[in-house]
């Protein structure tokens, strides 16, 4: 009992490979969905058009002053009761996850495209292109391209958080994680063990966010 | 083809065009010279609707611009327009740059807008530069594929907003060429420049602004041969005879 026994974590891999899939399934979905709704964000913050700009803005201040874990909670009670009947933790968590998301990502790109240079956008309008022709083609892929790095360390940061998910009962990598450590009693193993798994992906992740600010031109 | 009719336009507090009147002709080619800070960009901004005007009307090509429902996108694609600081797109290549609005406004294929580009980049002289980034091009070769951006729209006038003063000076004349020979094949163009040279060789006019007033608008043999005002007279005292 005593020594360090690392024939739990063979034991138990498929079990925790289970977890992980679902923590990367999170990751995954909710940065593609925050990054789509953060920028809808962005884009009606920087409209001009005040009574939506003041609503978006407002949205984002709103749930950064807020703990994830109280969204995720929040929507695990609250989505049932607009909807009419209980949807499960995935998709609240999910729903929780994206919408977090979207208003620091909105953030983040709305800095990008305000760094793209006004006068790319005189030009876009000096040649007859229209708003949507201009963000599409002109300022969101100049903007995207100086914030790879950023928006990359959002979904490290966001990726640490899906172990938040346990609150609703899903069992993402952590939480599987702690139900093998108190079943085995081997609390010692298995918890080294998930600190060196989310060591090791954000590290590699983290690398790779140098490697695109290196690479970046100009 | 393009009317300015007693425009005003203020920036906050600050007047930065009065009471302007002018117009150009097709065909005609018109050099807005004055000291920096006298609204001759803010002039031609409004032209295409990039500025907006407080008072006074601007019509180009049948079409108020300074009417409340303007189609200004439609007009805009008319119009040619060239940056000081060329303002090409850095994340596209110089033949990219060029096929954008081609393809989106004009709706032209890209086949169609590919060879229009290359014509037109191989006229400019830049044609080997055709698949190259902005970045990996110096100013003078980022500038004539900014004229050829424009020209690809086959614009009724083009506009130029001082396209040579943020060159090197062995730069410049690679870029006045290509514009002296649109002047002589007959493009309409509002060049905003301190080019006295490119004025004196192909301008039909020349207008001097100073503090957002135009005070001079002559045919250029009669302003470089006996400027009016004494505003005019000394400003150009000042560019022909510096060292």
């Amino acid at each position: 009992m005593s020594a360090f026994d690392l024939s739990v974590i063979t034991e138990n891999l498929p079990f925790l490979w289970e977890g992980l899939q679902l923590s990367l399934l999170l990751t995954a979905l909710a940065v593609l969905g925050g990054i789509v709704l953060g920028t809808v964000l962005a884009l009606v913050r920087l409209s001009g058009f005040a009574p939506l700009a003041l609503l978006a803005a407002s949205y984002v201040n709103l749930i950064r002053s807020m703990p994830l874990i109280l969204v995720i909670f929040w929507f695990y009670f609250l989505v049932p009761l607009v909807i009419g009947r209980p949807v499960g933790g995935l998709y609240s968590a999910l729903i929780a996850l994206v919408l977090f998301e979207a208003a620091y990502y909105s953030e983040i790109i709305r800095a990008g495209i305000q760094a793209v240079p006004r006068g790319n956008i005189w030009a876009g309008k000096a040649t007859g292109l229209n708003y949507w022709q201009i963000q599409r083609h002109i300022v969101l892929p100049q903007a995207f391209r100086h914030m790879l790095p950023v928006l990359l360390t959002q979904a490290i940061i966001l990726f640490q958080d899906t172990s938040l998910v346990f609150v609703v009962s899903l069992r993402d990598f952590m939480t599987a994680t702690s139900i093998v450590a108190q079943k085995e009693g081997r609390l010692v193993e298995m918890y080294t063990f998930a600190a060196i798994v989310y060591f090791v992906i954000c590290f590699a992740a983290s690398i790779l966010v140098r490697r695109l600010k290196g690479g970046t031109p100009q | 083809m393009i009317r300015i009719d007693n425009v005003s336009k203020w920036f906050g507090p600050m007047q930065v065009l009065a009471d302007c009147s002018t117009s150009v002709d097709r065909g005609e080619v018109v050099v807005v010279c004055g000291p920096s800070g006298s609204g001759k960009s803010t002039l031609l901004k409004c032209i295409n609707g990039l500025e907006r005007v407080q008072k006074g009307t601007i019509v180009v090509n049948g079409v108020e611009v300074t009417g409340r429902r303007a189609d200004l996108t439609r007009l805009r694609a008319r119009l040619g327009m060239v940056f000081q600081h060329f303002e090409l797109y850095p994340h596209m290549t110089a033949l990219d740059n060029v096929c954008l609005a081609q393809q989106k406004v004009l709706k032209r294929s890209r086949e169609e807008a590919v060879a229009k580009a290359m014509a037109l980049l191989k006229r400019v002289g830049v044609e080997e530069q055709a698949h190259k980034y902005p970045s990996q091009l110096s100013g003078g070769q980022q500038q004539r594929v900014a004229i050829a951006r424009g020209l690809a729209m086959d614009p009724v006038a083009m506009l130029f907003d001082e396209p040579t003063s943020a060159l090197d000076p062995e730069m410049i004349n690679e870029v006045l060429e290509v514009m002296v020979e649109l002047a002589q094949e007959g493009m309409t163009m509002v060049v905003v420049t301190h080019e006295m040279g490119f004025a004196r060789k192909v301008a039909d006019r020349v207008v001097f602004m100073d503090e957002g007033r135009i005070v001079e608008d002559a045919p250029t043999e009669a302003f470089f041969g006996a400027p009016r005002s004494e505003r005019a007279r000394l400003f150009l005292s000042k560019i022909l005879n510096h060292v």
